[in-house]
């Protein structure tokens, strides 16, 4: 016998003891696959033949297949199975995971089963008991399909069982290994002048006309999709049926079942359905045309699947939308989701009455475009899209250009019906308005227990629960709104340690780094000491409010690089984010963008804003104390030499560290100055992190900072321009001007540089490479490593550093930084955002040498 | 750091009684080798009328930083700090390891000296001291010393940021040297209060050992004695008791006053004997009964005393508390792992935010929010509101937080001030009202009133809380008022 199973689905093995079951699952399916009664015996007991340990076994074999079911694999349950109750729990939980169930009963002549029982030295129980499960076996056989057992495959006798062939198929829905590119359509309703109009201008070709057009292959191998509700109310819907029958038979298009077609189908089947002014128009241009015709609408509709699972799991098209644990799956309850949308009376995983805004609480990684409910404006929402623009009503046809996730518009030609209802601005939002909108909901639990989150960059990234922990701890005791805090930035690695005499980093060290890993161009960028700020600059309240969900009287928010409000004052950030906004306005960076909101990277200066609480209990003391020791055991000296005690060495020494006293207070006067208001701050910005739809993580430096110099051109009382300089690192001699560039300006008191690959996410040859490496001036480490790290002595020992740790964190943070900004431009929720934040801060609470 | 030590002349004293004392060569230089670096003592002045001794000690800043002594409250703090140059408990394990002898009182060749005294004058160029030239004075002036102390500025550049914490000090007397090394050796780590080694019970021998002649009738010497011993309570404690041998009770010194700031408010919190936490744990207890309440979650539940407390009756069956902190969770733990057993397996302690959506915290009879909520930015509550009223939902919720008013019969707040420095607000009664008002109609609960602790006249109860109920507590609410009413 041939039997299919579905992947995934639920197999249950049923058959007494000693008929073979386990030796029939090892020989058809992987041995992670099959969940052995037996096993679990063992594993809860020592065991494996432990009676009294069933229960214990049962519910570990429980617990493990619903975790399997969740995540959709192929689960086979190898246990007698032989009583409704022990099958009624495993039921069950197929149901709850939307997966069929499947039973291969092996019945095999009890005597044989009591036979190979006693050739068992392990097997305790006697021929009583098999003979008992046999019998419950016979019976069983017919209540299977009554309890929801979907396919039952029987095999009788040692010969059939030995004989069998076991072969997986998929589920309709899966079409994971169509890659693409697709072209998603929403409800056409009929209206076949504005279908025709649309997909030519997505570059398709329709041959024929009338019943017989059909959608031809598209040259760049695209498919059209769509969503369903094909017919009812509009002015050609025999016209589409046949168009899109056509294209589908062709292997032009792919289409999923609508709420119309499945009632279209019952009255077709001769059910009795309320007939409205819809269906009667379907009813009527159906009448009109051939039996054959209606014979194959209906062969069509039966097969139409609930949903498409395309591109790898990227892509997931439904005609209401479905929610994330449903796709890939197949159950009465998928097909009503996918219908009709959340069904009344349900409550959600809290309990709560439902609210109808599937899309809100969304949070699978695959995009969803469905239709059904029109909407004003093809809009995503956290990794959904609803492509119904109400054609029929006077709206528009829309279609989603997948991957390039374009939306491409044709308006209707006329109003055909009225729209029952006003048409939403974008998703629905029905029932009542919640406080906190539910895009913006974060819940705990997916937290707590650590985070893993997928980036672009380095792949997956998991950061432990401990970790976490810590950083939950501060993000809600300390940390501005999570609305807000969309970004934290990376932290970033010194260059590897120079042996040149006098210096713990120099500039050669990143210039190798980037040669090495293949970089051509890199850009020197002055680095600012002062103070970490991300800055957000909304246009308006109204528009801070829109996109993030809250405002806050000025319409922005400066943080500082632990998410922490950069000033305690708000008129002080209300100060700077308005001339900032101002700034930006008059640079028309709004307009050019096409956004309402700017997320800036900067550094505040100066340094004693933030750091003055430092200054005055540790860099000033430390210079304090150490002057005045220093001065007064010169003295002391200088006498003692005088009456001639011979303590020069002991002088020079004093004197040497004399003066390196004096440069570190030297060191940190450079970065302070006295404020005594918001107008003797300064920013320095130098990225353009993001704007709507945009994260800006493709963009070259030299972009970042054209961006930047717009800015400060606006407004030089407020910005502050970043030096730079591009180096070809093949020519030589542009790397020693850049040597020399850093030389001057780090003589001259700056902190140092920052060494950039040309683009703001950067490959080498291997992979990801280090988007940025500090080079910090000699002078300036001294705040750092100590007054006296100069001192040979000190100095050699110094040099002794690993930075490779420092490395890996930098691009960890990298990665999830740059994955935040490309959630946050998707508009996805903001629990997947805030996934990144908090996982970002999570690895700083990782204990590094805070000299890197 | 570096110690000068003048020796002027008098009728009955020789300068060069100093170098005798000292076992120094006054024309000749000379190395120490110690632990944290190298000492060095020469003369820089040197004549029938007066003798100078320096004693230089040179940290090495490196090796430093790499010993775990230091005090790491920033994280460069073991980089960048002030140990190599200021005088501290450094100087005085020097003084004990280059001039021992003088500082034990032995001099072999000419032990007369030991107990003459000497006009001797101490400069000492930078002086930590946590307690101002007020605690310097208090320190020497008992012992003879004329005083003089100058506070040294701290960056002229920005003369904004204040004073430093260092004196440039000079102590003058005529004083035998050794009682001079043995006030140093002593109370330069006390000015400093931040000892660099392990503070164990030898050290109340060395201090008893060095105050042996003085110690016992200083005035200061209970602050003397905690310094000195890290703080540590009971190592103070058998010093002050061995010191003092009838063993009268201490009065509390000014440190533990210092460090007791919180104790003494909780202490003036009191109504006549109960302390105010106390009578609020007493009032949700209370409510609770009158709702027959059986499973209660504590939300934000801090050390646990609530959590603990409700444990010990039986009228709850479990108690989860829920605290954002790691750190309060822990001691929590350890507070509930003292419970007898039984009531142990009634406690549940996890971690969570309230300003997260949390499913855990469903399906519990009550939730308790105990001065809570005004440790949550006033922005983010209504992420709380979500959280407890939305998600959790528990058919009875009690909130209790400061009334604002009530400060101002708060004896030591200053007017303005909140009641703990993590306080991001405090209301007023109409405010509190008016919020849970509105938090009550957004969720479909209704809610009282209650005060906690005595109330005032004019100000109201120090503590006001909510009661808000839903579903069948709103009719045992209704009910368990009405029963008060009887």
């Amino acid at each position: 016998m041939k039997i299919t199973v579905t992947d995934p689905s639920l197999v249950l093995m049923i058959a007494p003891s000693g008929a073979g079951k386990s030796t029939f699952a090892r020989a058809h399916f992987r041995p992670t696959e099959v969940l052995s009664s037996d096993a679990m015996r063992g594993w809860v007991s020592d065991d494996e033949t432990n009676q009294e340990a069933s229960a214990d076994a049962f519910s570990v074999l429980n617990s493990i297949a619903d975790k399997r079911l969740a995540r959709g694999r192929l689960t086979v349950i190898d246990a007698t199975n032989v009583q409704p109750e022990s099958r009624k729990g495993l039921i069950a939980l197929a149901r709850k995971h939307h997966v069929h169930v499947s039973a291969i009963v092996l019945d095999v002549d009890v005597e044989t089963c009591v036979e190979r029982n006693k050739s068992r030295p392990d097997r305790s129980f006697g021929a009583r008991v098999v003979r008992g499960q046999h019998e419950r076996m016979r019976q069983s056989l017919r209540r299977l399909e009554d309890e929801g057992v979907r396919s039952v495959w029987r095999l009788e006798g040692v010969e059939a069982i030995a004989q069998a062939e076991v072969s997986r198929e998929r589920l309709r829905c899966d079409l994971r290994h169509l890659a693409g590119p697709f072209d998603v359509i929403g409800d056409v309703h009929g209206c076949a002048d504005e279908l025709i109009e649309l997909v030519e201008s997505l570059g398709y070709e329709v041959d024929g006309t009338g019943l017989d057009a059909a959608v031809a292959r598209h040259p760049e191998g695209r498919t059209l999709v769509f969503v369903g509700d094909l017919v009812d109310r509009g002015p050609r819907v025999a016209d589409t049926l046949a168009l899109v029958i056509n294209s589908v038979e062709r292997g032009s298009a792919l289409c999923v079942q609508g709420n119309h077609e499945a009632k279209l189908r019952k009255k077709l089947a001769g059910r009795d359905v309320h007939v409205g002014h819809g269906l009667a128009r379907t009813l009527e241009e159906l009448e009109a045309s051939s039996a054959a015709f209606r014979e194959r609408v209906a062969k069509f509709i039966d097969g139409l699947a609930s949903h498409y699972v395309l591109a790898d799991g990227k892509l997931v098209v439904a005609h209401a939308g479905i929610r994330q644990e449903m796709q890939g799956r197949s159950s009465r309850a998928v097909r009503d989701f996918t219908l009709y949308g959340e069904t009344r009376g349900e409550t959600d995983e809290f309990g709560l009455p439902v609210r109808f805004d599937w899309a809100a609480n969304y949070r699978g990684r695959a995009l969803v475009a469905y239709g059904h409910t029109p909407v004003e404006r093809a809009e995503f929402r956290n990794e959904t899209i609803c492509v119904d623009t109400g054609c029929v009503y006077g709206g528009s046809l829309t279609a989603l250009r997948w991957p390039e996730r374009e939306v491409r518009s044709i308006a209707a030609r006329r109003e055909y019906v009225p729209a029952h209802r006003p048409i939403a601005k974008s998703a629905p939002q029905p029932g009542e308005e919640p406080s906190l909108d539910a895009s913006f909901r974060l819940d705990l639990t997916a937290l707590i227990g650590g985070i893993t989150a997928e980036t672009e960059v380095l792949r997956r990234i998991t950061v432990g629960a401990p970790l976490v922990a810590s950083a939950l701890e501060h993000s809600s005791r300390f940390c501005v709104d999570p609305r807000w805090l969309v970004y934290i930035p990376p932290t970033m690695s010194p260059v590897e340690t120079s042996s040149v005499e006098g210096f713990l980093e120099r500039p050669e060290q990143a210039l190798d780094y980037y040669r090495k890993v293949g970089a051509a161009q890199v850009v020197l960028e002055e680095k600012h000491m002062g103070s970490r700020a991300i800055a957000l600059v909304c246009r308006d309240e109204a528009a801070m409010q829109r996109r993030f969900g809250l405002a806050n009287g000025h319409a922005g928010v400066i943080y500082t690089r632990n998410g922490r409000a950069f000033f305690r004052s708000r008129e002080t950030e209300a100060n700077l984010v308005t001339r900032a906004r101002a700034a930006a306005e008059r640079a028309g960076l709004f307009d050019a963008l096409g956004t309402e909101w700017l997320l800036l990277d900067c550094e505040l200066l100066p340094w004693s804003e933030k750091a003055k609480e430092l200054l005055r209990a540790q860099y000033a003391p430390t210079g304090r104390a150490g002057i005045t020791h220093l001065a007064a055991a010169l003295s002391a000296l200088d006498e003692a030499l005088a009456r001639g005690v011979d303590v020069r060495a002991l002088r020079e020494r004093t004197a040497a560290r004399s003066s390196m006293l004096l440069d570190y207070v030297a060191a940190y006067r450079r970065y302070c100055w006295t404020v005594s208001g918001p107008e003797d701050l300064r920013l320095a910005p130098f990225h353009l992190l993001a704007s709507e739809g945009a994260a800006h993580v493709e963009r070259a430096h030299s972009w970042h900072l054209a961006q930047c110099d717009a800015l400060c051109d606006a407004d030089a009382s407020l910005f502050s321009k970043t030096g730079r300089l591009t180096v070809e690192l093949a020519d030589a001699a542009q790397r020693d001007a850049a040597v020399q560039w850093w030389l001057d300006r780090t003589e001259a008191g700056a902190e140092g540089c920052v060494v950039k690959p040309e683009t703001f996410i950067a490959r080498g040859e291997k992979g990801p490479i280090q988007p940025a490496l500090k080079v910090r001036g000699r002078e300036y480490l001294r705040i750092i490593y100590g007054p006296e790290y100069t001192a040979p002595e000190n100095l050699s020992r110094l040099r002794s550093r690993g930075t490779s740790a420092k490395r890996t964190l930098a691009m960890k943070e990298f990665a999830l930084g740059v994955e935040g900004l490309r959630r946050l431009c998707r508009n996805e929720a903001l629990a997947r955002v805030h996934a990144c934040v908090l996982a970002t801060l999570a690895l700083e609470s990782e204990p590094t040498d805070p000299r890197l | 750091m570096l110690l000068l030590i003048d020796c002027t002349a008098t009728d009955t004293s020789h300068p060069l009684d100093l170098s005798w004392l000292a076992h120094k060569h006054p024309d000749r230089a000379q190395d120490f080798t110690l632990s944290q670096g190298t000492a060095r003592v020469f003369y820089p002045h040197c004549d029938a009328q007066r003798c100078t001794l320096a004693l230089q000690v040179e940290v090495d800043p490196v090796a430093l930083s790499r010993s775990s002594s230091h005090r790491g409250t920033t994280p460069l703090e073991p980089y960048v700090n002030d140990r190599p140059y200021v005088s501290s408990s450094m100087l005085s394990t020097a003084i004990a390891q280059v001039l021992g002898s003088a500082l034990n009182g032995r001099c072999d060749k000419r032990p007369e000296l030991v107990d003459r005294p000497l006009r001797l004058r101490a400069v000492l160029p930078v002086v930590p001291s946590r307690g101002g030239d007020s605690l310097v004075h208090k320190l020497f002036a008992p012992l003879g010393y004329t005083v003089r102390a100058t506070r040294l500025s701290l960056d002229d550049r920005f003369t904004e940021w204040g004073d430093s914490p260092y004196f440039s000090l000079e102590l003058s007397a005529t004083i035998t040297l050794r009682a001079l090394l043995e006030h140093l050796y002593v109370l330069l780590p006390v000015l400093d209060d931040a000892q660099h080694y392990w503070v164990g019970e030898g050290e109340v021998d060395k201090l008893l050992r060095k105050g042996e002649r003085w110690l016992a009738d200083h005035p200061e010497r209970a602050l003397v004695a905690a310094r000195f011993l890290k703080h540590q309570r009971a190592l103070k404690d058998l010093a002050l008791a061995r010191l003092d041998e009838d063993g009268s009770p201490e009065p509390a010194t000014e440190d533990d006053s210092e460090r007791e700031v919180e104790q003494r408010w909780k202490r003036s919190e009191k109504s006549d004997r109960i302390p105010l936490d106390a009578q609020r744990r007493e009032w949700v207890r209370d409510v609770l009964a009158a709702h027959g309440a059986r499973r209660v979650v504590d939300l934000g539940c801090g050390e646990g005393k609530l959590v603990t407390y409700l444990a010990q009756h039986s009228q709850v069956a479990h108690i989860t508390g829920v605290d954002v902190s790691p750190a309060c969770l822990e001691i929590a733990q350890k507070r509930a792992d003292k419970l007898g057993p039984s009531q142990r397996e009634r406690v549940a302690l996890i971690q969570g935010s309230l300003v997260y959506r949390d499913a855990r915290l469903q399906g519990f009879d009550a939730a308790t929010l105990i001065e809570v909520i005004e440790h949550v930015e006033p922005e983010r509550l209504p992420w709380l509101e979500d959280a407890v009223f939305a998600v959790a939902r528990a058919p009875l919720v009690l909130v209790s937080t400061p009334n604002r008013e009530a400060n101002a019969a708060m004896p030591g707040l200053s007017p303005g001030a909140m009641r703990h420095s993590d306080h991001r607000f405090e209301w007023d009664r109409a405010t509190f009202r008016a919020w849970s008002d509105r938090v009550a109609k957004e969720h479909g609960y209704t809610v009282t009133f209650a005060d906690v602790g005595e109330s005032h006249p004019e100000y109201g109860p120090p503590t006001q809380s909510a009661i808000f109920t839903r579903g069948t507590a709103q009719r045992a609410n209704a009910n368990a008022n009405e029963e008060r009413a009887v």
